[in-house]
Protein backbone atom coordinates (compact mmCIF):
# COMPACT_ATOMS: atom_id res chain seq x y z
CA UNK A 1 0.00 0.00 0.00
CA UNK A 2 2.49 2.64 1.26
CA UNK A 3 1.46 5.89 2.94
CA UNK A 4 2.46 9.35 1.79
CA UNK A 5 2.11 12.74 3.41
CA UNK A 6 3.19 16.20 2.35
CA UNK A 7 2.85 19.68 3.75
CA UNK A 8 3.66 22.91 1.93
CA UNK A 9 3.36 25.98 4.13
CA UNK A 10 2.19 29.34 2.83
CA UNK A 11 2.04 30.98 6.27
CA UNK A 12 5.52 31.49 7.83
CA UNK A 13 3.89 31.42 11.29
CA UNK A 14 3.50 27.64 10.91
CA UNK A 15 7.14 27.03 9.93
CA UNK A 16 8.37 26.19 13.46
CA UNK A 17 5.69 23.46 13.59
CA UNK A 18 6.47 21.81 10.24
CA UNK A 19 8.33 18.82 11.68
CA UNK A 20 5.72 18.20 14.37
CA UNK A 21 2.79 18.44 11.97
CA UNK A 22 4.45 16.23 9.39
CA UNK A 23 5.42 13.62 11.98
CA UNK A 24 1.83 13.36 13.25
CA UNK A 25 0.57 13.01 9.68
CA UNK A 26 3.04 10.24 8.90
CA UNK A 27 2.52 8.32 12.15
CA UNK A 28 -1.21 8.21 11.34
CA UNK A 29 -0.33 6.48 8.05
CA UNK A 30 1.80 3.77 9.75
CA UNK A 31 -0.55 0.89 9.02
CA UNK A 32 -0.23 1.54 5.28
CA UNK A 33 3.36 0.26 5.42
CA UNK A 34 5.54 -1.06 8.25
CA UNK A 35 8.84 -1.60 6.45
CA UNK A 36 10.64 1.72 6.42
CA UNK A 37 9.92 5.40 6.79
CA UNK A 38 11.50 8.63 5.70
CA UNK A 39 11.03 12.37 5.73
CA UNK A 40 12.43 15.22 3.69
CA UNK A 41 12.44 18.63 5.35
CA UNK A 42 13.07 21.83 3.46
CA UNK A 43 14.57 24.09 6.11
CA UNK A 44 16.40 27.37 6.29
CA UNK A 45 19.07 28.07 3.69
CA UNK A 46 22.28 29.99 4.24
CA UNK A 47 23.64 32.12 1.40
CA UNK A 48 26.23 30.25 -0.66
CA UNK A 49 26.00 27.10 1.44
CA UNK A 50 24.61 23.69 0.64
CA UNK A 51 23.66 20.64 2.67
CA UNK A 52 24.71 17.05 2.19
CA UNK A 53 22.74 14.53 4.28
CA UNK A 54 24.74 11.34 4.81
CA UNK A 55 23.87 8.10 6.57
CA UNK A 56 26.01 5.43 8.18
CA UNK A 57 25.30 2.17 9.97
CA UNK A 58 28.32 2.97 12.17
CA UNK A 59 27.69 6.69 12.77
CA UNK A 60 30.17 7.24 15.60
CA UNK A 61 33.13 5.97 13.61
CA UNK A 62 31.98 7.48 10.32
CA UNK A 63 31.08 10.95 11.54
CA UNK A 64 33.99 11.48 13.98
CA UNK A 65 36.24 14.14 12.49
CA UNK A 66 34.43 14.04 9.16
CA UNK A 67 33.97 17.83 9.08
CA UNK A 68 37.71 18.36 9.58
CA UNK A 69 38.73 15.64 7.11
CA UNK A 70 36.31 16.78 4.41
CA UNK A 71 37.20 20.44 4.99
CA UNK A 72 40.88 19.60 4.58
CA UNK A 73 40.25 17.59 1.41
CA UNK A 74 38.20 20.36 -0.17
CA UNK A 75 40.10 23.31 1.26
CA UNK A 76 36.88 24.93 2.48
CA UNK A 77 35.12 25.12 5.85
CA UNK A 78 32.74 22.23 6.52
CA UNK A 79 30.42 21.85 9.50
CA UNK A 80 28.67 18.69 10.64
CA UNK A 81 25.49 18.15 12.65
CA UNK A 82 24.77 14.53 13.54
CA UNK A 83 21.32 13.09 14.25
CA UNK A 84 21.47 9.39 15.10
CA UNK A 85 22.56 7.51 11.94
CA UNK A 86 22.40 10.65 9.78
CA UNK A 87 24.55 13.75 9.61
CA UNK A 88 24.06 17.00 7.72
CA UNK A 89 27.24 18.50 6.30
CA UNK A 90 27.21 22.21 5.50
CA UNK A 91 29.65 23.33 2.84
CA UNK A 92 29.99 25.85 0.00
CA UNK A 93 27.37 25.21 -2.66
CA UNK A 94 29.85 24.84 -5.52
CA UNK A 95 31.59 21.99 -3.67
CA UNK A 96 28.65 19.54 -3.46
CA UNK A 97 29.82 17.21 -6.23
CA UNK A 98 33.48 17.28 -5.18
CA UNK A 99 32.45 16.64 -1.58
CA UNK A 100 30.42 13.66 -2.66
CA UNK A 101 33.38 12.22 -4.54
CA UNK A 102 35.77 12.91 -1.64
CA UNK A 103 33.37 11.28 0.79
CA UNK A 104 33.59 7.98 -1.07
CA UNK A 105 37.33 7.87 -0.31
CA UNK A 106 37.31 9.46 3.14
CA UNK A 107 34.37 7.51 4.57
CA UNK A 108 33.29 4.58 2.38
CA UNK A 109 30.65 3.69 4.99
CA UNK A 110 28.83 7.00 4.47
CA UNK A 111 25.92 6.98 2.03
CA UNK A 112 24.43 10.13 0.59
CA UNK A 113 20.72 10.49 1.35
CA UNK A 114 20.16 13.98 0.01
CA UNK A 115 21.79 17.10 -1.29
CA UNK A 116 20.78 20.65 -2.00
CA UNK A 117 20.54 24.11 -0.52
CA UNK A 118 17.62 23.49 1.83
CA UNK A 119 16.74 19.77 1.79
CA UNK A 120 17.56 17.33 4.59
CA UNK A 121 16.47 13.70 4.27
CA UNK A 122 16.12 11.23 7.14
CA UNK A 123 15.13 7.64 6.46
CA UNK A 124 15.56 4.25 8.05
CA UNK A 125 14.01 0.82 8.29
CA UNK A 126 11.21 0.81 10.86
CA UNK A 127 7.91 2.41 11.77
CA UNK A 128 7.30 6.15 11.26
CA UNK A 129 6.99 6.79 15.00
CA UNK A 130 10.41 5.24 15.70
CA UNK A 131 12.12 6.79 12.69
CA UNK A 132 10.74 10.28 13.42
CA UNK A 133 11.69 10.01 17.11
CA UNK A 134 15.17 8.80 16.30
CA UNK A 135 15.89 11.96 14.29
CA UNK A 136 13.70 14.24 16.44
CA UNK A 137 11.87 15.40 13.31
CA UNK A 138 9.17 16.98 15.51
CA UNK A 139 11.61 19.69 16.60
CA UNK A 140 12.47 20.73 13.04
CA UNK A 141 11.16 23.82 11.35
CA UNK A 142 10.93 24.41 7.63
CA UNK A 143 8.86 25.61 4.72
CA UNK A 144 7.69 22.28 3.35
CA UNK A 145 8.29 18.58 3.68
CA UNK A 146 7.18 15.16 2.54
CA UNK A 147 7.11 11.79 4.22
CA UNK A 148 6.65 8.14 3.35
CA UNK A 149 5.95 4.90 5.14
CA UNK A 150 6.78 1.93 2.97
CA UNK A 151 5.23 -1.41 2.21
CA UNK A 152 8.02 -2.86 0.13
CA UNK A 153 7.08 -4.39 -3.22
CA UNK A 154 9.73 -3.93 -5.89
CA UNK A 155 12.97 -4.02 -3.88
CA UNK A 156 14.50 -5.00 -0.55
CA UNK A 157 13.72 -3.48 2.82
CA UNK A 158 16.86 -1.41 3.39
CA UNK A 159 17.73 2.15 4.37
CA UNK A 160 18.66 2.95 0.78
CA UNK A 161 15.37 1.46 -0.43
CA UNK A 162 13.36 3.80 1.80
CA UNK A 163 11.72 6.93 0.40
CA UNK A 164 12.11 9.89 -0.18
CA UNK A 165 14.52 9.59 -3.09
CA UNK A 166 16.79 12.49 -3.90
CA UNK A 167 18.28 12.33 -7.39
CA UNK A 168 19.01 16.01 -8.02
CA UNK A 169 19.75 19.08 -5.90
CA UNK A 170 16.81 19.81 -3.60
CA UNK A 171 14.59 17.38 -5.51
CA UNK A 172 12.85 14.53 -3.81
CA UNK A 173 10.04 12.16 -4.54
CA UNK A 174 7.84 9.74 -2.62
CA UNK A 175 5.71 7.12 -4.32
CA UNK A 176 2.73 4.95 -3.60
CA UNK A 177 2.41 2.23 -6.23
CA UNK A 178 4.79 0.23 -8.37
CA UNK A 179 6.41 0.94 -11.71
CA UNK A 180 6.51 -1.90 -14.21
CA UNK A 181 9.05 -0.50 -16.69
CA UNK A 182 11.69 0.61 -14.19
CA UNK A 183 14.39 -1.76 -15.42
CA UNK A 184 14.26 -0.62 -19.03
CA UNK A 185 13.96 2.99 -17.96
CA UNK A 186 16.98 2.60 -15.64
CA UNK A 187 19.02 1.40 -18.63
CA UNK A 188 17.86 4.34 -20.75
CA UNK A 189 18.69 6.82 -18.02
CA UNK A 190 22.15 5.26 -17.67
CA UNK A 191 22.75 6.04 -21.35
CA UNK A 192 21.94 9.65 -20.54
CA UNK A 193 24.46 9.61 -17.70
CA UNK A 194 21.85 9.44 -14.94
CA UNK A 195 22.91 6.79 -12.44
CA UNK A 196 20.73 5.19 -9.80
CA UNK A 197 22.03 3.54 -6.65
CA UNK A 198 19.40 0.94 -5.87
CA UNK A 199 17.11 -1.63 -7.49
CA UNK A 200 14.15 0.42 -6.32
CA UNK A 201 11.49 1.37 -8.88
CA UNK A 202 10.76 4.70 -7.22
CA UNK A 203 14.34 5.85 -7.51
CA UNK A 204 13.98 5.41 -11.28
CA UNK A 205 10.89 7.63 -11.23
CA UNK A 206 12.82 10.28 -9.31
CA UNK A 207 15.82 9.96 -11.62
CA UNK A 208 13.58 10.29 -14.65
CA UNK A 209 12.31 13.65 -13.39
CA UNK A 210 15.87 14.79 -12.66
CA UNK A 211 16.94 13.84 -16.19
CA UNK A 212 14.02 15.72 -17.74
CA UNK A 213 14.73 18.82 -15.68
CA UNK A 214 18.43 18.65 -16.50
CA UNK A 215 17.47 18.78 -20.16
CA UNK A 216 15.45 21.94 -19.66
CA UNK A 217 11.97 20.81 -18.64
CA UNK A 218 10.18 22.54 -15.78
CA UNK A 219 9.01 20.23 -13.02
CA UNK A 220 5.47 20.60 -14.37
CA UNK A 221 6.61 19.55 -17.85
CA UNK A 222 8.66 16.67 -16.42
CA UNK A 223 5.67 15.38 -14.48
CA UNK A 224 3.53 15.65 -17.60
CA UNK A 225 5.89 13.51 -19.71
CA UNK A 226 6.24 11.10 -16.76
CA UNK A 227 2.60 10.24 -17.36
CA UNK A 228 3.60 9.06 -20.83
CA UNK A 229 6.95 7.42 -20.05
CA UNK A 230 6.36 5.69 -16.72
CA UNK A 231 4.34 2.49 -16.82
CA UNK A 232 2.60 1.23 -13.71
CA UNK A 233 0.69 2.60 -10.77
CA UNK A 234 1.74 5.75 -9.02
CA UNK A 235 0.73 8.55 -6.82
CA UNK A 236 3.79 10.81 -6.63
CA UNK A 237 4.44 13.69 -4.28
CA UNK A 238 7.51 15.71 -5.20
CA UNK A 239 9.41 18.48 -3.54
CA UNK A 240 11.76 21.07 -5.00
CA UNK A 241 13.63 23.90 -3.29
CA UNK A 242 10.60 26.17 -3.54
CA UNK A 243 7.86 23.89 -4.85
CA UNK A 244 5.51 21.02 -4.11
CA UNK A 245 3.82 18.83 -6.73
CA UNK A 246 1.39 15.93 -6.96
CA UNK A 247 0.55 13.63 -9.85
CA UNK A 248 -1.38 10.36 -10.17
CA UNK A 249 -1.32 7.89 -13.06
CA UNK A 250 -4.31 7.78 -15.44
CA UNK A 251 -5.89 4.80 -13.65
CA UNK A 252 -5.50 6.51 -10.25
CA UNK A 253 -6.21 3.52 -8.04
CA UNK A 254 -3.67 4.62 -5.41
CA UNK A 255 -5.49 6.87 -2.96
CA UNK A 256 -4.83 10.58 -2.51
CA UNK A 257 -6.51 13.40 -0.63
CA UNK A 258 -5.49 17.04 -0.66
CA UNK A 259 -6.46 20.01 1.47
CA UNK A 260 -5.74 23.67 0.94
CA UNK A 261 -6.21 26.71 3.16
CA UNK A 262 -4.63 30.18 3.21
CA UNK A 263 -1.97 28.66 5.48
CA UNK A 264 -0.94 25.47 3.67
CA UNK A 265 -1.39 22.79 1.04
CA UNK A 266 -1.46 19.29 2.49
CA UNK A 267 -1.40 15.81 0.98
CA UNK A 268 -2.30 12.49 2.57
CA UNK A 269 -2.90 8.97 1.29
CA UNK A 270 -5.98 9.06 3.50
CA UNK A 271 -8.05 11.87 4.95
CA UNK A 272 -7.28 10.83 8.54
CA UNK A 273 -3.66 11.94 8.00
CA UNK A 274 -4.97 15.49 7.67
CA UNK A 275 -7.42 15.69 10.58
CA UNK A 276 -5.01 17.34 13.05
CA UNK A 277 -4.03 20.18 10.72
CA UNK A 278 -5.16 23.66 11.79
CA UNK A 279 -8.34 24.82 10.08
CA UNK A 280 -8.93 21.48 8.35
CA UNK A 281 -12.67 21.75 9.09
CA UNK A 282 -12.95 24.69 6.70
CA UNK A 283 -10.22 23.66 4.24
CA UNK A 284 -10.94 22.89 0.61
CA UNK A 285 -10.57 19.11 0.50
CA UNK A 286 -10.44 17.17 -2.77
CA UNK A 287 -9.02 14.14 -4.52
CA UNK A 288 -6.47 14.97 -7.21
CA UNK A 289 -7.73 13.94 -10.64
CA UNK A 290 -5.97 11.15 -12.55
CA UNK A 291 -3.29 12.18 -15.08
CA UNK A 292 -3.34 15.74 -13.82
CA UNK A 293 -0.33 17.65 -12.54
CA UNK A 294 -0.79 19.84 -9.46
CA UNK A 295 2.02 22.15 -8.46
CA UNK A 296 2.60 25.00 -6.02
CA UNK A 297 5.64 27.24 -5.56
CA UNK A 298 6.58 29.89 -3.03
CA UNK A 299 6.00 32.54 -5.70
CA UNK A 300 2.68 31.21 -6.92
CA UNK A 301 0.82 29.99 -3.87
CA UNK A 302 -2.34 29.26 -5.83
CA UNK A 303 -2.27 25.91 -7.60
CA UNK A 304 -0.85 25.55 -11.06
CA UNK A 305 -2.91 22.71 -12.46
CA UNK A 306 -2.41 21.02 -15.76
CA UNK A 307 -4.25 18.11 -17.31
CA UNK A 308 -1.91 16.00 -19.39
CA UNK B 1 -30.47 9.13 21.04
CA UNK B 2 -27.40 6.99 21.80
CA UNK B 3 -24.13 8.86 21.39
CA UNK B 4 -20.75 7.24 20.91
CA UNK B 5 -17.61 9.37 20.77
CA UNK B 6 -14.78 7.80 18.83
CA UNK B 7 -12.36 10.08 20.68
CA UNK B 8 -13.21 7.99 23.76
CA UNK B 9 -14.76 4.73 22.52
CA UNK B 10 -12.70 2.27 20.48
CA UNK B 11 -14.07 1.61 16.99
CA UNK B 12 -14.61 -2.09 17.73
CA UNK B 13 -16.84 -1.18 20.68
CA UNK B 14 -18.85 1.18 18.51
CA UNK B 15 -19.42 -1.44 15.83
CA UNK B 16 -20.14 -4.14 18.45
CA UNK B 17 -22.82 -1.92 20.03
CA UNK B 18 -24.40 -1.30 16.65
CA UNK B 19 -24.26 -4.99 15.73
CA UNK B 20 -25.94 -5.90 19.03
CA UNK B 21 -29.18 -4.14 18.05
CA UNK B 22 -31.90 -6.68 17.32
CA UNK B 23 -34.48 -6.06 14.63
CA UNK B 24 -36.98 -4.95 17.30
CA UNK B 25 -34.60 -2.67 19.21
CA UNK B 26 -35.98 0.45 20.85
CA UNK B 27 -32.61 2.17 20.50
CA UNK B 28 -33.16 3.29 16.96
CA UNK B 29 -31.23 6.57 16.90
CA UNK B 30 -27.44 6.65 17.19
CA UNK B 31 -24.86 9.28 16.60
CA UNK B 32 -21.10 8.91 16.20
CA UNK B 33 -18.85 11.80 17.16
CA UNK B 34 -15.25 12.47 16.08
CA UNK B 35 -14.99 9.94 13.24
CA UNK B 36 -11.71 11.63 12.14
CA UNK B 37 -11.58 9.62 8.94
CA UNK B 38 -11.49 6.25 10.74
CA UNK B 39 -12.06 3.08 8.72
CA UNK B 40 -15.05 0.69 8.78
CA UNK B 41 -17.40 2.88 10.82
CA UNK B 42 -20.91 1.39 11.06
CA UNK B 43 -20.01 -1.59 8.91
CA UNK B 44 -22.14 -4.71 8.69
CA UNK B 45 -25.28 -3.28 10.31
CA UNK B 46 -28.31 -5.58 10.32
CA UNK B 47 -31.14 -3.71 12.09
CA UNK B 48 -33.51 -0.87 11.17
CA UNK B 49 -31.59 1.76 13.11
CA UNK B 50 -30.51 5.25 12.15
CA UNK B 51 -26.86 6.18 12.58
CA UNK B 52 -25.59 9.72 12.07
CA UNK B 53 -21.85 10.15 11.71
CA UNK B 54 -20.83 13.72 12.58
CA UNK B 55 -17.85 14.22 10.31
CA UNK B 56 -15.80 12.58 7.57
CA UNK B 57 -15.14 8.85 7.39
CA UNK B 58 -12.36 6.63 6.06
CA UNK B 59 -12.56 3.35 4.13
CA UNK B 60 -15.70 1.20 3.92
CA UNK B 61 -18.11 3.22 6.05
CA UNK B 62 -21.54 1.53 6.11
CA UNK B 63 -20.20 -1.40 4.12
CA UNK B 64 -22.48 -4.46 3.82
CA UNK B 65 -25.37 -2.45 5.25
CA UNK B 66 -28.70 -4.22 5.77
CA UNK B 67 -31.84 -2.36 6.91
CA UNK B 68 -30.04 0.57 8.58
CA UNK B 69 -30.00 4.23 7.59
CA UNK B 70 -26.53 5.77 7.83
CA UNK B 71 -26.13 9.50 7.46
CA UNK B 72 -22.60 10.90 7.04
CA UNK B 73 -22.38 14.60 7.84
CA UNK B 74 -19.08 14.99 6.06
CA UNK B 75 -17.25 13.25 3.23
CA UNK B 76 -16.70 9.52 2.85
CA UNK B 77 -13.51 7.63 2.01
CA UNK B 78 -13.04 4.76 -0.45
CA UNK B 79 -15.63 1.99 -0.60
CA UNK B 80 -18.50 3.68 1.22
CA UNK B 81 -21.60 1.44 1.30
CA UNK B 82 -19.66 -1.29 -0.47
CA UNK B 83 -21.75 -4.42 -0.96
CA UNK B 84 -24.83 -2.84 0.63
CA UNK B 85 -27.83 -5.21 0.72
CA UNK B 86 -30.63 -2.84 1.77
CA UNK B 87 -31.27 0.31 3.76
CA UNK B 88 -30.11 3.83 2.98
CA UNK B 89 -26.77 5.64 3.12
CA UNK B 90 -26.68 9.42 2.68
CA UNK B 91 -23.42 11.40 2.38
CA UNK B 92 -23.63 15.17 2.76
CA UNK B 93 -20.17 15.74 1.27
CA UNK B 94 -18.11 13.97 -1.40
CA UNK B 95 -17.41 10.26 -1.75
CA UNK B 96 -14.07 8.72 -2.69
CA UNK B 97 -13.40 5.82 -5.04
CA UNK B 98 -15.78 2.89 -5.62
CA UNK B 99 -18.76 4.20 -3.67
CA UNK B 100 -21.52 1.59 -3.60
CA UNK B 101 -19.33 -1.05 -5.25
CA UNK B 102 -20.99 -4.46 -5.69
CA UNK B 103 -24.10 -3.24 -3.84
CA UNK B 104 -27.06 -5.63 -4.05
CA UNK B 105 -29.81 -3.29 -2.86
CA UNK B 106 -30.80 -0.20 -0.93
CA UNK B 107 -30.25 3.45 -1.76
CA UNK B 108 -26.96 5.38 -1.68
CA UNK B 109 -27.22 9.16 -1.93
CA UNK B 110 -24.10 11.30 -2.43
CA UNK B 111 -24.92 14.99 -2.15
CA UNK B 112 -21.48 16.13 -3.31
CA UNK B 113 -19.33 14.52 -6.00
CA UNK B 114 -18.27 10.90 -6.27
CA UNK B 115 -14.78 9.90 -7.35
CA UNK B 116 -13.76 7.17 -9.78
CA UNK B 117 -15.46 3.77 -10.12
CA UNK B 118 -18.69 4.82 -8.46
CA UNK B 119 -21.03 1.83 -8.58
CA UNK B 120 -18.40 -0.55 -9.94
CA UNK B 121 -19.95 -4.00 -10.37
CA UNK B 122 -23.23 -2.84 -8.80
CA UNK B 123 -25.74 -5.70 -8.50
CA UNK B 124 -29.05 -4.04 -7.67
CA UNK B 125 -28.23 -0.98 -5.56
CA UNK B 126 -29.65 2.43 -6.50
CA UNK B 127 -27.13 5.29 -6.39
CA UNK B 128 -28.02 8.96 -6.75
CA UNK B 129 -25.13 11.44 -7.02
CA UNK B 130 -26.11 15.11 -6.81
CA UNK B 131 -22.75 16.19 -8.30
CA UNK B 132 -20.31 14.51 -10.68
CA UNK B 133 -18.84 11.01 -10.89
CA UNK B 134 -15.24 10.15 -11.83
CA UNK B 135 -13.83 7.78 -14.41
CA UNK B 136 -14.88 4.13 -14.87
CA UNK B 137 -18.13 4.61 -12.99
CA UNK B 138 -20.57 1.69 -13.24
CA UNK B 139 -17.77 -0.51 -14.63
CA UNK B 140 -19.21 -4.01 -15.15
CA UNK B 141 -22.43 -2.94 -13.45
CA UNK B 142 -24.95 -5.75 -13.49
CA UNK B 143 -28.20 -4.43 -12.06
CA UNK B 144 -29.62 -1.38 -10.31
CA UNK B 145 -29.60 2.31 -11.18
CA UNK B 146 -26.92 5.01 -11.18
CA UNK B 147 -28.24 8.57 -11.36
CA UNK B 148 -25.74 11.38 -11.93
CA UNK B 149 -27.13 14.91 -11.69
CA UNK B 150 -23.81 16.44 -12.79
CA UNK B 151 -21.22 15.15 -15.24
CA UNK B 152 -19.59 11.73 -15.70
CA UNK B 153 -15.87 11.09 -16.25
CA UNK B 154 -14.16 8.85 -18.76
CA UNK B 155 -15.35 5.35 -19.71
CA UNK B 156 -18.78 5.49 -18.13
CA UNK B 157 -20.38 2.07 -17.96
CA UNK B 158 -17.44 0.16 -19.38
CA UNK B 159 -18.36 -3.51 -19.98
CA UNK B 160 -21.81 -2.85 -18.63
CA UNK B 161 -24.30 -5.69 -18.15
CA UNK B 162 -27.83 -4.61 -17.30
CA UNK B 163 -27.71 -1.64 -14.91
CA UNK B 164 -29.51 1.60 -15.87
CA UNK B 165 -27.45 4.78 -15.97
CA UNK B 166 -28.94 8.29 -16.08
CA UNK B 167 -26.71 11.35 -16.51
CA UNK B 168 -27.96 14.93 -16.59
CA UNK B 169 -24.71 16.64 -17.59
CA UNK B 170 -21.91 15.71 -19.96
CA UNK B 171 -20.21 12.33 -20.28
CA UNK B 172 -16.50 12.55 -21.01
CA UNK B 173 -16.54 9.20 -22.80
CA UNK B 174 -18.52 5.99 -22.82
CA UNK B 175 -16.81 2.70 -22.00
CA UNK B 176 -16.93 -0.42 -24.15
CA UNK B 177 -20.47 -1.59 -24.93
CA UNK B 178 -22.15 1.38 -23.19
CA UNK B 179 -24.54 3.37 -25.39
CA UNK B 180 -27.13 6.14 -25.03
CA UNK B 181 -30.67 4.81 -25.07
CA UNK B 182 -34.17 6.11 -25.52
CA UNK B 183 -35.90 7.47 -22.42
CA UNK B 184 -39.28 5.73 -22.19
CA UNK B 185 -42.14 6.63 -19.80
CA UNK B 186 -41.19 3.86 -17.35
CA UNK B 187 -37.69 5.35 -17.10
CA UNK B 188 -39.07 8.82 -16.38
CA UNK B 189 -41.22 7.34 -13.62
CA UNK B 190 -38.34 5.38 -12.13
CA UNK B 191 -36.08 8.44 -12.24
CA UNK B 192 -38.69 10.79 -10.73
CA UNK B 193 -39.10 8.39 -7.82
CA UNK B 194 -35.36 8.08 -7.19
CA UNK B 195 -34.74 11.84 -7.46
CA UNK B 196 -37.53 12.49 -4.97
CA UNK B 197 -36.21 9.88 -2.51
CA UNK B 198 -32.71 11.33 -2.83
CA UNK B 199 -33.88 14.92 -2.37
CA UNK B 200 -32.30 15.92 -5.69
CA UNK B 201 -33.53 19.07 -7.36
CA UNK B 202 -33.62 17.85 -10.95
CA UNK B 203 -36.27 16.93 -13.52
CA UNK B 204 -36.22 13.47 -15.15
CA UNK B 205 -36.59 14.98 -18.63
CA UNK B 206 -33.14 16.58 -18.28
CA UNK B 207 -31.35 13.22 -18.16
CA UNK B 208 -29.99 10.90 -20.82
CA UNK B 209 -30.25 7.17 -20.29
CA UNK B 210 -27.29 4.88 -20.97
CA UNK B 211 -27.19 1.13 -21.01
CA UNK B 212 -25.55 -1.95 -22.42
CA UNK B 213 -25.43 -2.54 -26.17
CA UNK B 214 -25.18 -6.25 -25.21
CA UNK B 215 -22.46 -6.88 -27.76
CA UNK B 216 -20.03 -8.31 -25.19
CA UNK B 217 -22.50 -10.94 -23.99
CA UNK B 218 -21.48 -13.64 -26.40
CA UNK B 219 -18.18 -14.82 -27.72
CA UNK B 220 -17.20 -12.82 -30.77
CA UNK B 221 -13.76 -13.09 -32.29
CA UNK B 222 -13.80 -9.31 -32.86
CA UNK B 223 -13.90 -8.82 -29.11
CA UNK B 224 -10.69 -10.80 -28.63
CA UNK B 225 -7.25 -9.31 -28.81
Amino acid sequence: MCGIVGLFLKDPALEPELGALLTRMLVTMSDRGPDSAGLAIYGAEAPGLAKLTVQSDTPEATFAGLDTDLGAALGVPVTLRARSTHAVLNLPEGQLDTARAALATLRPAARVMGRGRTIEIYKEVGLPRDVAARFDIASMSGTHGIGHTRMATESAVTTLGAHPFNTGPDQCLVHNGSLSNHNSLRRKLRHHGILTETENDTEVGAAYLTWRMQTGATLGAALTTALRDLDGFFTFVVGTRDGFGVVRDPIACKPAVMAETDQYVAFGSEYRALVDLPGIQTARVWEPEPATVYFWTRDTPSPAQKAA
Amino acid sequence: MQTLDLAQTPLRELNAALHAQASQTNQTAWQVLNPQGAHAIACGLDAPIEVTVKGSTGYYCAGMNKHATVHIEGSAGPGVAENMMSGTVVIEGDASQYAGATGHGGLLVIKGNASSRCGISMKGIDIVVHGNVGHMSAFMAQSGTLVVCGDAGEALGDSLYEARLFVRGSVKSLGADCVAKEMRPEHLTLLANLLARAGADARPEEFTRYGSARKLYHFDIDNAY
